[in-house]
C-alpha cells in the first residue's frame, strides 16, 4: 500500500521589539540571569500587564503580509499549567479569538508553485528558561532564569497542506524569509527566536481523513525539521505496516542520533483550563490601523523573486539566492545600477560573496568595479577574485589595488602582437606541427605567451591573437 | 449532582492541592451549590447575545514600545525560597 503524509506547521516566531509584551523590561537575548525581570513579567501579586503597540504591530503586518483577515476584536486568555519557568502559573496567550485567521503562502517546489493554508495567528507571551543543575540524572534542582518571561511571540499555525518534508521545508523557509523582510523577527532559529513544532500523521494515498497525527518538537535548523519529518513519516509507515497504530503524542527530535522519541507526559498537564485574562481588556483593532499598517509592507519574497528574474534577465533560481535576504538583494539592485553591463554575472559575484556581503564587509561599488573591469577584459577572473580578497584584507579600493598589484591585463592587441610575434618566431618546430595539422599545440602556444606576458596577458585575446597570426 | 467527587479532585489535583476525603466530600457539596446557583442562567435566552468577556465597553490600551528597566533584580530574587548565581532555584522537574 502507497501512504502519504499530512504536515501542518506550529511557528513560534520572536516579535522584533525593545521591550516585553505586557512590561517594560528589554526583551534582548543573552542578558545576565533575571536582569531583565520586573513585578510584572515575573507574576507578583497586584500587577497588571499593559500590551505592546508595537508587538501588535509586527503582528498585523504578518498577518497582512500572508493574506489573513485580521480580527476587529481578539481576546488574551490564560492558559494555565504549573511549570517554574512560569512564574504566573499561566501564560497570557489568545485561544478562541484570536488576532488573524485564514491566510495563506505560496511555496515553490520543482514542480511548481503550490499554496499553503494559513489556519491563524495568534500573540502569546514567551516562558522563562530552566537551566539543569549538572547534566547528570541525579541532579536535584533546577535553575530559572526568568529573562524571557513575557518576550512577544506571534504563533502562526499552518493547514494540513504539505505532504512531504520538502514541502515542510519550503513552506518555513518562505515563511522565515517573510518575517525577516517585514522585520518582525530576526529568524534566528539557533537562539529560538523562530520556532517550529510539526504535526504529522500518515494515510493511504487517495484516502480523504486523516490518520492519527504526533506532535514533533525541538528542531533548530530547516534541515532537522526536513530530516525529523522524514524519519517520522518513515516511522509512522513502519509502524501501520507491520500491525501495529500510531499512538497520539509528543515526540521530540533527537538531532544526533536522528530519531523522534516520545515524551510521556501525563493526559491531564493538557488540561489548560483557557478563559478570557480579565486583566486586559480585548484588542480592538480599526480599519485605519490596518490600512495604515498595510502601506508599511515591502516587495515580498515571491515578488523580489519574479521582478529580479524578469527585470534583469537571471535565472529564477539565481534571483531565488539573492532574494533569500533583503540586504544580499538590495546589494545586488546598488552593484547592477553601478555597473549595467552584465546583471548576470554580477548576480553570480553577489552569490559567490554572499557571506562577506552580508556581514557588511564589501560595498557594492567594489563587485560593480571587479565585475566592470572583468567584462572589459581589463583585469582577468582570477586577478578579479584576487582583488576582492585584498580589499576584504586591506579595506583599499578595488582599482587603486589593482593598479598597485599590477593585476590589469594586457588585451590591447597591438601590444600582445610583439610578445605573439617573439613565442612564435622562437618555436619554428612547433609552427611547423601547427600548421601541419596539429591544432592543439595551440595550448602550447598560449602557455608561452601568457609566460613571456609574466601572466598578464588576456587569454582570449591572445589565442584570437595566435588563431589570426598562424592561422 | 452538578459536580461529580472525581471532578473536583481532578481540579485539585491540577490545582496542586492535596485534600483529605473529608475535604472533598465538603468542596463537593460546596461547589455543587455554586454551579446549582449558577445554573439559574440557564433560564434566560442568550441567543442573541455576544459572549461578554469583560464588563467595560473598551479596547486595551497599549504601552510603547519603550525599555525602562526596573533596576532592581536583587528584589525580584529576594522573594526566591531558594537561589544560585541570579538564578532562581528550584526542585527539579520529573516528567515521568
Amino acid at each position: 500500500m502507497e501512504f502519504e503524509a499530512v504536515i501542518g506547521l506550529e511557528v513560534h516566531a520572536q516579535l522584533l521589539t525593545e521591550s516585553k509584551i505586557f512590561c517594560s523590561c528589554s526583551a534582548k537575548f543573552g542578558a545576565p540571569p533575571n536582569e531583565n525581570t520586573c513585578p510584572v513579567c515575573t507574576g507578583m501579586p497586584g500587577v497588571l500587564p499593559v500590551l505592546n503597540r508595537k508587538a501588535v504591530e509586527c503582528a498585523i503586518r504578518t498577518a497582512l503580509a500572508t493574506s489573513c483577515s485580521v480580527q476587529r476584536k481578539s481576546v488574551f486568555a490564560r492558559k494555565n499549567y504549573f511549570y517554574p519557568d512560569l512564574p504566573k502559573a499561566y501564560q497570557i496567550s489568545q485561544y478562541e479569538l484570536p488576532l488573524a485567521l485564514g491566510g495563506h503562502i505560496d511555496i515553490e517546489l520543482p514542480g511548481g508553485t503550490k499554496r499553503i493554508g494559513i489556519t491563524r495567528i495568534h500573540m502569546e507571551e514567551d516562558a522563562g528558561k530552566l537551566v539543569h543543575e549538572g547534566e547528570f540524572a541525579g541532579a536535584q534542582a533546577s535553575l530559572a532564569d526568568l529573562n524571557r518571561c513575557s518576550v512577544p511571540l506571534m504563533e502562526i499555525v499552518s493547514e494540513p497542506d504539505m505532504r512531504t518534508p520538502e514541502e515542510g521545508g519550503a513552506y518555513l523557509r518562505r515563511l522565515h524569509d517573510i518575517l525577516v523582510y517585514l522585520e518582525v523577527c530576526d529568524g534566528n532559529m539557533e537562539e529560538g527566536s523562530f520556532r517550529c513544532d510539526a504535526n504529522v500523521s500518515v494515510r493511504p494515498k487517495g484516502r480523504e481523513g486523516f490518520g492519527t497525527k504526533a506532535e514533533l518538537k525541538n528542531m533548530n535548523s530547516f534541515r532537522n525539521v526536513e530530516k525529523a519529518l522524514e524519519y517520522e513519516i518513515r516511522r509512522q509507515v513502519e509502524l501501520i505496516e507491520d500491525g501495529g497504530s500510531v499512538v497520539q503524542e509528543t515526540r521530540l527530535w533527537d538531532a544526533n542520533a536522528g530519531v523522534t522519541l516520545s515524551m510521556r507526559r501525563k493526559e491531564e498537564a493538557h488540561d489548560y483550563r483557557y478563559f478570557p485574562d480579565p486583566d486586559l481588556l480585548p484588542l480592538l483593532v480599526a480599519d485605519e490601523w490596518v490600512e495604515e499598517l498595510r502601506k508599511t509592507i515591502p516587495e515580498l519574497p515571491a515578488e523580489k523573486v519574479a521582478r529580479l528574474s524578469a527585470g534583469y534577465g537571471i535565472p529564477r533560481y539565481d534571483a531565488g539566492i539573492l532574494a533569500s535576504s533583503r540586504a544580499l538583494a538590495d546589494f545586488f539592485e546598488a552593484a547592477a545600477a553601478l555597473y549595467r553591463g552584465n546583471p548576470k554575472t554580477t548576480a553570480n559575484e553577489c552569490i559567490h560573496w554572499k557571506d562577506v556581503i552580508l556581514s557588511g564587509r564589501l560595498s557594492p561599488g567594489t563587485i560593480a568595479h571587479a565585475v566592470e573591469d572583468r567584462e572589459s577584459g581589463t583585469i582577468s577572473a582570477t586577478a578579479s577574485k584576487k582583488l576582492v580578497e585584498l580589499v576584504l584584507e586591506t579595506g583599499k579600493p578595488i582599482r587603486a589595488l589593482r593598479d598597485e598589484q599590477g593585476l590589469t591585463q594586457l588585451s590591447d592587441a597591438s601590444a600582445l602582437d610583439a610578445i605573439v610575434d617573439r613565442v612564435i618566431a622562437a618555436s619554428p618546430k612547433e609552427v611547423e606541427s601547427y600548421r601541419g595539422g596539429k591544432a592543439g599545440l595551440l595550448s602550447y602556444f598560449v602557455g608561452q605567451v601568457m609566460k613571456e606576458s609574466r601572466g598578464k596577458a588576456n587569454p582570449k585575446v591572445v589565442q584570437e591573437t595566435l588563431k589570426r597570426k598562424l592561422g | 449532582m452538578a459536580i461529580t467527587r472525581e471532578e473536583v479532585l481532578h481540579v485539585a489535583r491540577l490545582a496542586r492541592l492535596a485534600l483529605s476525603d473529608a475535604d472533598a466530600d465538603r468542596l463537593r457539596e460546596q461547589l455543587g451549590d455554586l454551579l446549582e446557583y449558577m445554573k439559574q442562567l440557564d433560564g434566560l435566552d442568550t441567543s442573541g447575545v455576544v459572549p461578554t468577556s469583560h464588563a467595560v465597553e473598551m479596547g486595551t490600551p497599549f504601552r510603547e514600545d519603550t525599555v525602562l528597566p526596573f533596576g532592581d533584580p536583587e528584589a525580584i530574587l529576594s522573594n526566591a525560597p531558594d537561589r544560585e548565581d541570579g538564578f532562581f532555584r528550584v526542585p527539579r522537574i520529573i516528567e515521568d
